[in-house]
């Protein structure tokens, strides 16, 4: 049991007194001046971005540190599940081996023909020079909105509006940039949406975040829901922001209006990530005048 | 018997910590260990956890409330305005936020403290365990207004992974408080 200590009542002293009065008004204005800045900082996101980013720009050689002991200890884990699972995951993994047999064939029967029309075309396939290849350094772990904190920042060459990839897929978007570190808003958060397309047929759809490390698909023209199970999901490059054809998600379950679709790319299993360039260059001044970024 | 040459070392360490008439608390690690505690609590957006989801509970806030219920008044009933700012520089949630629901808590607390001032175990997780998922609640819905749109439902893993942490953040701030308290300086 705990008891209040005895002392905490002010008794007759007049500043005793005054003391605690004072201490109840200045909580009191704690919570109205919170009040006064959730005020400031829904209506403008951008408001305290410079103090967010400079309190984690000075953490970030720490959190430099530990990122890279995270991959190591999350597939020591991944190692001792494995035991448990094995016997489901090798039945699994043949069945897998033998559709990806018949999917690979058609694979390079589609490069010919791609190779053979890109020829035709004239075109020249545009290698991508990253920006920058760094660590994510953490999360937001606790609240609802998903932000990353990208171990490189102004100095590296990192823009507002950059995507952010693993080598499985699309990780998020540069949202707010520091000296050393930016924050990146993840795909998963509930306020990301990404222009999308099926990868069989190109049926064009929307992937918002819903926050709890899934998407939601839906259709851009809403009508017969064609989506399965198990459907790629790529960036249609719609809007200019995102290079067309990145891998983004797999379908998992069906909605009424589209699907619910899981992320390729884990970000925390991910160790380096890529900042690449933005897509569409009549972009890259509209983005750096607008720090926000939505 | 030890030898000699380590002896002087273990008896540095036996002595360390221990009563004595001319030794006293460090005055300086006793104010300010509370304060870093919560602060190094709320540093966990930069711990190496990515998550694609909210499941780690608010850490700071957890010590926050387990320094109050362990060492009422300790903290000033206002110590949630510039603990939650701090809070708000690593949360991610709209700015602001913790700075207003960290000052209501503290004034929760303080009403708790008056109403009840005979605590045991299963009160003080009771009640934390209320201002706990109100706080997540009214977290989520104050990110909600500032532009997400996140159900309520996936607050409720992270809301029990709160409950269930709350007893190991009060034993650390347990530990944290008794070598807070352990009397170092020479008087």
């Amino acid at each position: 049991m705990v008891s209040a200590p005895g002392n905490r009542r002010p008794g007759h002293s007049r500043r005793a007194q005054y003391g605690t009065f004072f201490g109840y008004l200045i909580a009191l204005g704690g919570a109205g001046i919170g009040a006064g800045l959730l005020l400031v900082s829904t209506n403008d996101s951008a408001a305290f971005a410079g103090a967010r980013t400079s309190a984690v720009d000075s953490v970030g050689a720490a959190s430099q540190v530990t990122a890279a002991g995270r991959t190591e200890s999350q597939s020591l884990l991944a190692v001792i599940g494995g035991y448990f699972t094995r016997g489901s995951r090798v039945a699994e993994l043949e069945r897998e081996v033998s559709e990806s047999r018949v999917l690979l064939a058609e694979q390079a029967a589609l490069k010919a023909e791609n190779a053979r029309l890109r020829a035709t075309l004239g075109l020249t396939q545009g290698e991508v020079k990253p920006v920058v290849v760094a660590r994510l350094l953490g999360s937001t772990s606790s609240s609802t909105r998903r932000f990353a904190t990208l171990g490189a920042g102004a100095n590296q060459g990192v823009q507002p509006g950059m995507i952010v990839r693993s080598p499985l897929g699309v990780v998020g978007r540069v949202l707010e940039v520091g000296n050393s570190t930016s924050r990146v808003l993840l795909i998963t958060d509930n306020e990301s949406t990404i222009p999308v397309r099926r990868a069989s047929d190109g049926v064009q759809a929307y992937a918002t975040g819903r926050g709890d490390g899934t998407l939601q698909i839906k259709l851009a023209v809403s009508g017969l829901n064609p989506f399965k199970k198990g459907d790629a999901i790529v960036t249609s490059g719609s809007g200019g922001l995102f290079r067309p054809g990145e891998a983004v998600a797999v379908v998992v379950s069906l909605t009424l209006d589209g699907a619910i679709a899981h992320p390729l790319s884990d970000p925390g299993m991910s160790e380096f990530v890529v900042v690449e360039p933005i897509y569409d260059e009549a972009l890259v001044s509209a983005a750096a005048s607008q720090q926000d970024g939505n | 018997m030890p030898s000699p040459l380590i002896a002087p070392i273990t008896d540095v360490l036996r002595d360390f910590g221990k009563p004595r008439l001319n030794r006293a608390p460090s005055p300086v690690l006793a104010v300010c260990l509370p304060w870093l505690l919560v602060m190094l609590g709320s540093l966990s957006p930069t711990w190496p956890i990515i998550a694609s989801a909210p499941l780690v509970p608010p850490f700071g806030f957890l010590l926050l409330i387990a320094w109050q219920q362990l060492r009422p008044g300790l903290f000033p009933v206002w110590a949630g305005l510039p603990l939650g700012l701090f809070d708000d520089l690593y949360s991610g949630q709209p700015f602001g936020s913790a700075v207003m629901l960290w000052s209501l808590a503290m004034l929760a607390l303080e009403f708790l403290e008056v109403r009840f001032p005979w605590r045991g175990v299963v009160l003080n997780w009771l009640s934390a365990s209320g201002i706990i998922t109100a706080y997540l609640v009214l977290a989520l819905m104050i990110a909600n207004a500032g532009g997400g749109s996140a159900s309520i439902i996936i607050l409720i893993p992270q809301i029990l992974f709160s409950i269930l942490a709350y007893p190991i953040a009060a034993r650390l701030v347990g530990a944290a408080d008794r070598f807070r308290l352990t009397p170092i300086i020479t008087v």
